[in-house]
């Protein structure tokens, strides 16, 4: 056991250094992006004195190194700045859309992994019969379309005139648990079908993987039903890969969803970033990364973890 | 009714599906040597009619310009014509051919697709198994450096990279594959680590075999059937990060026709009922169920399970 | 980045600038608006589905660049002045003005009794903070230029008076700009551009940008017989497709933009009305007239010819425009030229001034992105496609959305632009086809119409200011560097739930960005 606290603290400090190299990444990438802040808020209407009033005032005139690093003290205090475009604190910001996304992400999750697990271990269940078939081909189908398709065709189904769902989420400040649930529906469903084929698949492919090995073929001599064996031995030797990819896709429900928060009008951390940077509003910009980094790192780890502690001979070391 | 006329349909497909398959199989086996034809009969009918599907595709792909009937970029009619004799699926937002359209942009997105994806893999699996083997600093630099380009949201790193050097479709397949193949390095490590601590490994490495030697013939062999599988889905993600990457403004430059920009530019049609973004999006559809059948059936074969 | 979900027809950092059309009542659309005609009745919640807008909008004036922020300002705030409906200036907070004989000094009376959200009442002092805010060296506003003329201003009770450097004659129209409401000044005489306060029909109890913004009415609104609603949800909706469900599922009673590709499925939607006006909008391709091939206005001629423009109107815009005539003057416009032949696609007359360059055939590039405007790409292919047929090779180069008017736009010699016109003549030439001024998107200098364009704005004699501002026309259709294919019409649609005056104004989308004091609910 005390070996994963130590896996832990390490991983923990590779996270932190890991956040680090982003934050000079992506704060490289977006000087790298044609145009800087004052140019592209003012847009259409930059006039050369405009611009160099704004950068002055907001110090953009300082040379790259002498922004990053009073960016980087200010991180260290724990103070993420404030918007350039119109100077609302960074983590207030950031704190209102990381709520909405954590929701809808743990909505979809909480649809998509029960289900993909269930339809993977029946997939290899009747392995190679038309069940199988038709599930594989209607959930490469389903992530196959691209999302924002999927979603038009499901606001077509059960939104529009006298739709069962509305089109948009567009809820007001704080809804009840039963509007969130109601009003998020679709976005959640969208995410569900976008990410079940991959961790069905990975669950089906994983067990099946392990179905050939001596100990499976001795628990069905034994006369052990197909499905014990599945669950009761298979399963949990299967369970490393599948974790990974559920950690996988919940770090994507969480990072990547800015296409079904636009069709959706979902208030959340994607559209923030891709706004922020379209407007080359750097410390938004780094701050949304730091969210995301640091939730990939974080989901990441809880699976290694998880991934060791299903297997008893790692967790009691070598 | 509705009910009805989509329950006889599926089973049309079904039969379709199952009848082509057999067919192929049958033929295939019939005109094939020997130890071929053994392969080809535990196909299932499913991979058989994937395998139908692929080839016809890489034929459209490859004589687009024979078999299409109008040229890709030519404006032949006015804008969204109905389906008829001499546009067979009517006209785009432009008044180009649907059709026409649709064949050459098999030829693109087929074509991009492909180099995309296996750069991603020659570039991703190289590197993983390099470092699973070599193991030491190497690792560690590679996988920090994975999970740092990881740990920024694909999509929006794809954003930014376009939009720094430009998006061309040079840029695209180069800065796509980049990505993708820090997902690939990650499973190749993984695989591979697996096999590096295996007897013939180690075996082979008191033999003094070279490293390269080592990665191709010992390494690589068995860490094929994962990858395989995963270059199956990724091939087919290529096509989708296109089209999101149109759905926010960039991707392929016009007048060239591709599946994912289709879908994006007719998408709207479809909140009215209108199937028109469906053709596109049914091609990129049908292709992924077929590779992905096919790769299941390599799989089930690598698999060693007798059933 | 833009990530722009571009997408969504013209990119949401697409930037309207300036204040537009003097429309005539004569060119507004038919909209089928006698049925709306019942008398305004007070209530209700109006719900507005707005397609631009970002989560880096801000409250200074000085920023303001999409619809939203704009219906925005004119629902909490006041300006000097209105361009009403028809397209005449009224008096708003100004009730008055007069100007010195010259056009130079203008003395402007303010209005009694007006107060802002917060209690405060208006003065003087608050309109000179307002303007002030756009002015000086360390001004950082958007309206800095259209202000700059502005030498001197002194409070004089419930006056205000405004020194000019140059006589002009439309001043008061400069007043109505989106730019310059009137905001209440702090003490030191400067305004709080963080404040949310107005004196506007509306205040703001919510708001969150680039999501949306909640408004109720502002019981000590000055105007008795305007703002018929209670409250008012802005909502921000970037997707076409997702825009024109939430108005067919009656998510939401009124959308700004609709998606041309789909607006005749949208009109068969029941209950919906698709309301289109025709104003001063225009699209176009600047070319740089100091790079070749395009200093030789021959090549400029040839490329005016190789365009189809009644193409690009049924196409590009579905119908829901007019061409354009390579000036930016609109036909609802007071000195609109009408004498002026309208040019049409001629393959062969491309040819000719070709040949009068001294080309047999030309290859250039042009750079577009749909952040010029909605369609822009498209526009491209459809004109490199009717252009090969006049001997021209045009390779359109899709630029990201992303950064458009910094990297691409007045960068590269031939791209894309669009304008949503000036109320004058006098503004619109003098913001983008004067020698020298920042925006003049095609460096082009013609010493004839700059001469003209002085004369012309202090000309009193109307008939002579007809004559020079149709020779300008004719000079910028002819000379100038801009192709200007198509006047586009704005295009919403609302459900019948909503009444509205006959009159719907032409001179900004969403009945001049005040439809949120102008509609009712029927």
């Amino acid at each position: 056991m005390a070996h994963v606290w130590g896996m832990i603290l390490k991983r923990l400090a590779l996270g932190v250094v890991t956040l680090f190299v982003v934050s000079i990444l992506i704060f490289m990438a977006t000087e790298l992006l044609p145009g800087d802040f004052a140019q592209e808020i003012l847009g259409q209407s930059a006039t050369p004195e405009t611009v160099k009033a704004l950068r002055e005032q907001l110090g953009l005139d300082q040379p790259l190194l002498t922004r990053y690093l009073s960016w980087l003290g200010d991180i260290l205090r724990g103070d993420l700045g404030n918007s350039l475009a119109n100077g609302n604190s960074v983590s207030e910001l950031i704190g209102k859309r990381l709520g909405n996304t954590l929701y809808l992400a743990l909505y979809a999750a909480a649809i998509a992994v029960p289900l993909s697990l269930t339809l993977g271990i029946l997939a290899a269940l009747y392995r190679n019969t038309f069940f199988d078939r038709f599930a594989n081909a209607a959930a490469l189908t389903s992530i196959s379309f691209p999302e924002f398709f999927v979603a038009y065709i499901l606001i077509f189904w059960l939104a529009g005139a006298g739709g069962i769902f509305p089109s948009m989420s567009n809820f007001r400040t704080d809804p009840t648990l039963s509007e969130f649930l109601y009003r998020a529906f679709l976005p959640a469903l969208t995410l569900t079908l976008v990410v079940t084929a991959h961790m069905m698949r990975m669950t089906r492919a994983a067990i099946i993987n392990l179905l050939a090995s001596p100990y499976i073929e001795m628990a069905r001599l034994k006369g052990m039903s197909p499905i014990r064996v599945i669950v009761k031995h298979a399963l949990p030797n299967a369970l490393a890969p599948i974790i990974n990819v559920i950690a996988l896709n919940l770090a994507y429900l969480i990072t990547g969803v800015v296409v079904v928060e636009v069709v959706f009008v979902y208030p959340g951390l994607g559209q923030l970033m891709v706004d922020s940077v379209s407007a080359r509003d750097m410390p938004v910009v780094q701050g949304v990364a730091l969210v995301f980094a640091g939730a990939y790192v974080l989901l990441n780890l809880t699976a290694d973890v998880l991934a060791t502690l299903s297997n008893p001979r790692l967790v009691h070391g070598r | 009714m509705g009910f009805l006329t989509g329950l006889a349909w599926l089973v049309a497909i079904v039969i379709g599906v199952i009848a082509i398959g057999w067919t192929f199989r049958a033929f295939t086996v019939a005109i094939s040597p020997k130890p071929l034809a053994k392969e080809l009969r535990t196909a299932p009918l499913t991979a058989s009619f994937g395998m139908v599907i692929i080839l016809i595709y890489i034929i459209v792909a490859i004589f687009a310009p024979a078999i299409a009937p109008f040229s890709e970029t030519e404006i032949v009619g006015r804008e969204y014509e109905p389906w008829d004799d001499t546009f067979l699926l009517g006209t785009d937002n432009l008044g180009r051919d649907m059709l026409s359209r649709l064949i050459y942009a098999a030829r693109n997105t087929v074509g991009i697709a492909f180099i995309t994806t296996a750069l991603a893999f020659i570039l991703g699996s190289v590197a993983g198994l390099l470092a699973a083997t070599v193991g030491g600093w190497i690792d560690q630099l590679l996988s920090r450096a994975v999970d740092v380009l990881m740990a920024i949201p694909a999509l929006i790193f794809a954003l930014l990279l376009l939009t720094i050097v430009g998006t061309s479709i040079i840029n695209m397949i180069l800065v796509i594959a980049l990505i993708d193949s820090t997902r690939v390095f990650r499973l190749a490590r993984a695989v591979a680590m697996n096999i590096v601590v295996m007897d013939y490994v180690e075996a082979a490495k008191l033999r003094g075999e070279g490293l390269w030697r080592l990665i191709s013939r010992e390494i690589l062999p068995n860490a094929l059937a994962p990858l395989v599988a995963e270059f199956g889905l990724r091939f087919c993600f290529v096509f989708l990060t296109i089209s999101a990457l149109s759905f926010l403004g960039l991707g392929i430059q016009p007048p060239t026709a591709d599946w994912g920009s289709m879908v994006r530019d007719n998408a709207t049609l479809m909140t009215f009922g209108d199937i028109t973004p469906l053709l596109p999006a049914g091609a990129i559809a049908l292709l992924t169920v077929c590779v992905n059948w096919v790769v299941d059936w390599q799989l089930h074969r690598a698999s060693g399970l007798k059933e | 980045m833009s990530a722009d979900y571009g997408s969504r027809g013209i990119s949401r950092r697409g930037i309207l600038k300036g204040a537009t059309a003097l429309g005539a009542a004569a060119m507004i659309a038919p909209l089928g608006a006698t049925r709306a005609r019942a008398m305004p009745k007070k209530g209700g919640t109006l719900r507005v589905g707005m397609a631009h807008g970002s989560t880096t909008d801000s409250l200074d004036p000085g920023s303001w660049e999409n619809d939203t922020m704009i219906f925005q300002a004119h629902t909490r705030n006041n300006y000097m002045t209105e361009i009403a409906p028809d397209g005449s200036l009224i008096p708003e907070l100004a009730e008055g003005w007069e100007a010195s004989a010259d056009a130079k000094t203008w003395t402007f009376k303010i209005r009694d009794g007006v107060s802002f959200h917060s209690g405060h009442m208006l003065v003087a002092a608050d309109v000179i903070a307002s303007l002030n805010h756009h002015r000086g060296e360390d001004s950082t506003s958007a309206a800095k230029p259209i202000v700059a003329d502005i030498v001197d201003m002194q409070a004089d009770g419930m006056n205000v008076v405004i020194t000019l450097a140059n006589g002009n004659a439309d001043f008061p129209f400069v007043l109505s700009d989106y730019h310059l409401p009137i905001l209440p000044a702090q003490a030191d005489g400067t305004i709080d551009p963080t404040t949310t306060d107005g004196c506007g029909p509306y205040k703001i109890d919510n708001l969150e940008f680039g999501v949306r913004a909640d408004y109720s009415r502002h019981d000590g609104y000055w105007k008795k017989d305007r703002a018929h609603f209670d409250k008012i949800e802005q909502i921000v909706i970037y997707d076409n497709a997702a825009r024109q469900n939430a108005l067919i599922s009656g998510e939401v009673d009124y959308i700004d933009s609709a998606d041309l590709n789909t607006v005749h499925l949208l009109k068969r939607a029941p209950g919906i009305n698709v309301l289109s006006i025709t104003g001063t909008q225009h699209y176009g391709l600047p070319m740089d007239t100091r790079a070749a091939p395009f200093s030789d206005n021959n090549v400029r001629q040839a490329l005016k010819y190789a365009i189809d423009r009644q193409q690009m109107v049924d196409t590009i815009l579905n119908g829901y425009g007019s061409l354009g005539n390579d000036h930016p003057i609109g036909p609802g416009q007071r000195f609109f030229n009408s004498d002026l032949e309208q040019k049409s696609y001629d393959p062969d007359k491309a040819k000719f001034y070709l040949k009068e360059a001294g080309l047999d055939s030309l290859a250039v590039d042009i750079h577009l992105a749909d952040a010029a405007f909605s369609g822009a790409t498209d526009a491209g292919i459809l004109f490199s496609e009717s252009a090969s047929a006049g001997g021209i090779n045009l390779n359109v180069v899709r630029e990201p959305n992303d950064g458009y008017w910094s990297n691409v736009w007045m960068q590269k010699p031939f791209a894309g632009t669009y304008w949503g016109g000036r109320p004058t003549e006098d503004w619109m030439f003098a913001t983008a086809y004067a020698e020298g001024v920042p925006w003049n998107e095609t460096y082009w200098s013609h010493t004839r119409f700059n001469e003209l364009l002085v004369s012309a704005r202090s000309e009193l004699d109307e008939g002579l200011r007809r004559e020079q501002y149709h020779e300008m026309q004719a000079i910028v259709s002819n000379e100038g560097g801009i192709i200007i294919p198509m006047f586009a019409s704005y295009v919403g649609a609302y459900s019948d739930a909503l009444g509205h005056d006959e009159t719907v104004a032409s001179n900004w989308r969403n009945d001049g960005q005040r439809l949120a004091e102008r509609w009712w609910f029927a």
